[in-house]
């Protein structure tokens, strides 16, 4: 009796030395909200399995250049998971927080899901939308958000330039065809959801411009009654990124657990949970399972079109950028 | 100049004359000084040119005139209404009174967010209220107006509405008593009575406006050149993590909205003394 009692004392012990609690902050952009929810579940059940360790994930959501500045002024961020590779250079460029390289650390450039951008539509598609040539009817209203403060709608803008660019072959011509997208555009919304509340709530505009994923879960909770999408033959491959901030887990010691997360996510198991939350998997074997839900589509990538997010910031949403030329006072 | 000393220290209710000076320059130092300067610190990372460059560009320059210009109309509407509201307040027994006066702060209270999502959804074009008009308000400037007005309002009541109780109607009596039609009462004994707490109040829903942020964004459409507000402006700047030129405008707003509050205050400070001498 007091034998096994010593033993299991014993166990208790060592178990609670060997076990450890783990706190690892995610942040986020504001649409994955629902997708990293099962991430994390999945992900703890599994660490605790492989090492016994208790690894609470906690998420930080806003929009995505924001939640980059956070992490710049001193938010200890583990990972960070974001809309566009553009704000987590700057977190290596302002604070050098991880190397400049960060992106080739993980592959399919650190984006373990993808998305594109496709049009949100009236019920039964009262104008007739198909492809991006009809956005710039005249009569046609679409909403987008203002893609100098949201990052989804950069994506959003250059979808458009990058459908313009490859059907003219010429600059000019594409910035002639984005002059006349924006002329459609009635409100310019801060940030992706405003632009979503807009256009559902509001009333506002023929077409919403939106990433796949939260065009599917705008369909989901307010009625596949009133919207439908419709996805154009061509359309940009969304990458949003994913890095270990090397200077946060290296002080907290979180490395190899932030690792392990990120590295989870390219699992067949993680990429069934991106797939259910309506975003592309990378894994052909669970995106060819889930391929009636995601609409075949002809995509190009950034790099492919602009080199790098750097040049595209540069040449179309720096001050006095493309963008800002076509609002310039003529 | 004894005298005087004796007379500081019998007036004095804190004691300590120093010491509270002290504790009001380090408490105004830590809580308004320090982030001011430290926004000033930022911008002079730019050289000159920079700084002109970002204080000046033309969408920049259209939503000075929108933040200020769309500001003072919106307090101004606010002071008529707010003195009309403050008056009805302190001087009329109605049913109801007790609640309409806790509905004055309500501005105050409400996150602004909420104020402009709710706004937005009655003035769209399927709104409650926009389905009504023949005019758009959400998404245009108007838009903006409305919010302005909105979070404006309880500060033009809440300075009145102290004054108005002090008043007494003892004034108005003597006033009529003397002979005085009733907006001669109004207007030579109980405007001028109120004016520097009204002209306090428009101040403060003036400042509070042309800082405002959260309420306004999500009414005012954002389109470059007609309905951007300045502090748009700066969310911009920093959303291209351009620190600098985000705080170069954010020091141009708050030099002119600190000059404005100024020449507001002297107007005051004249007014009565002038006030003072007919006195």
């Amino acid at each position: 009796m007091r034998k096994s009692l010593l033993a299991a004392a014993g166990l208790l012990l060592t178990f609670s030395v060997m076990a450890k609690d783990v706190n690892l902050l995610n942040v986020s952009y504001d649409p994955t909200r629902e997708l990293y929810v099962d991430v994390n579940k999945a992900f703890a059940a599994q660490w605790k399995a492989k090492t016994g360790d208790t690894v609470n994930i906690r998420q930080s959501h806003g929009g995505s250049g924001k939640q980059a500045r956070s992490v710049i002024d001193g938010l200890e961020a583990d990972v960070v998971t974001l809309a566009l590779a553009y704000d987590i250079d700057e977190i290596s460029a302002k604070a050098n927080l991880l190397p400049a390289n960060w992106q080739k650390r993980l592959p399919h450039n650190s984006s373990p899901y993808t998305s594109t951008i496709v049009f949100l539509v009236r019920k039964g598609n009262p104008k007739g939308v198909k492809d991006w040539d009809d956005l710039i009817k005249p009569g046609i209203s679409v909403i987008t958000p203002n893609p100098k403060t949201s990052g989804g709608a950069r994506w959003n803008y250059l979808a458009a330039w990058g459908y313009a660019l490859k059907k003219t072959g010429s600059e000019a011509k594409a910035k002639d065809f984005i002059a006349a997208l924006f002329k459609n555009v009635p409100v310019l919304d801060s940030g992706a959801r405003g632009a979503t509340v807009t256009f559902t709530e509001r009333g506002v505009g023929d077409v919403l411009l939106a990433w796949e994923n939260e065009a599917y879960l705008a369909l989901q909770e307010l009625g596949p009654d009133k919207f439908q999408i419709v996805t154009p033959p061509l359309s940009i491959l969304a990458e949003p990124p994913v890095a270990v901030v090397d200077k946060n887990v290296d002080r907290k010691g979180t490395r190899a657990v932030a690792q392990a997360y990120l590295e989870f996510l390219y699992t067949p198991q993680a990429q069934e949970i991106a797939a259910k939350n309506h975003y592309r998997p990378r894994d052909p074997a669970i995106l060819a399972k889930h391929a009636n839900e995601f609409a075949a589509v002809k995509l190009f990538t950034l790099e492919e079109l602009f080199g790098s997010w750097a040049n595209a910031q540069n040449t179309h949403f720096k001050d006095g950028g493309v963008f800002d030329q076509i609002y310039a006072p003529k | 100049m004894r005298r005087n000393n004796v007379l500081l220290r019998q007036h004095s209710v804190l004691p300590g004359f120093n010491l509270t000076l002290g504790l009001v320059l380090l408490y105004l130092g830590l809580v308004v000084l320090l982030p001011l300067s430290a926004a000033f610190l930022k911008t002079f990372t730019l050289d000159w040119k920079g700084f002109v460059d970002a204080v000046t560009a033309p969408r920049v320059l259209a939503s000075y005139k929108l933040s200020f210009g769309v500001a003072l109309i919106a307090a101004a509407v606010n002071a008529v209404f707010g003195l009309v509201l403050a008056w009805v307040l302190v001087r009329y027994e109605f049913p109801g009174r007790k609640l309409v006066d806790a509905i004055v702060d309500l501005p105050f209270a409400l996150p602004t967010a909420v104020a402009g999502i709710a706004l937005t959804a009655l003035y769209a074009e399927n709104g409650a209220i926009g389905r009504f008009l023949p005019f758009k308000v959400a998404f245009t400037p108007l838009g903006v107006f409305v919010a302005l007005v909105f979070i404006g309002l309880p500060f033009v009541v809440r300075t009145l509405q102290p004054v108005i109780e002090n008043l007494g109607h003892d004034l108005e009596e003597s006033s009529a008593l003397l002979g005085a039609q009733r907006w001669q009462t109004l207007t030579f004994v109980v405007l001028p009575a109120l004016l520097p707490a009204w002209i306090t109040g428009f101040a403060l829903a003036f400042a509070r406006a042309v800082g405002e942020y959260g309420s306004v964004i999500f009414i005012a459409g954002n389109m470059p050149m007609v309905s951007e507000i300045t502090p748009l402006m700066i969310v911009t700047k920093l959303e291209q993590y351009d620190y600098a030129g985000a705080t170069a405008i954010a020091v141009v707003m708050l030099l002119a909205s600190f000059v404005l509050l100024l020449l507001i205050n002297l107007l005051q400070a004249w007014m009565r003394r002038r006030q003072g001498q007919q006195a």
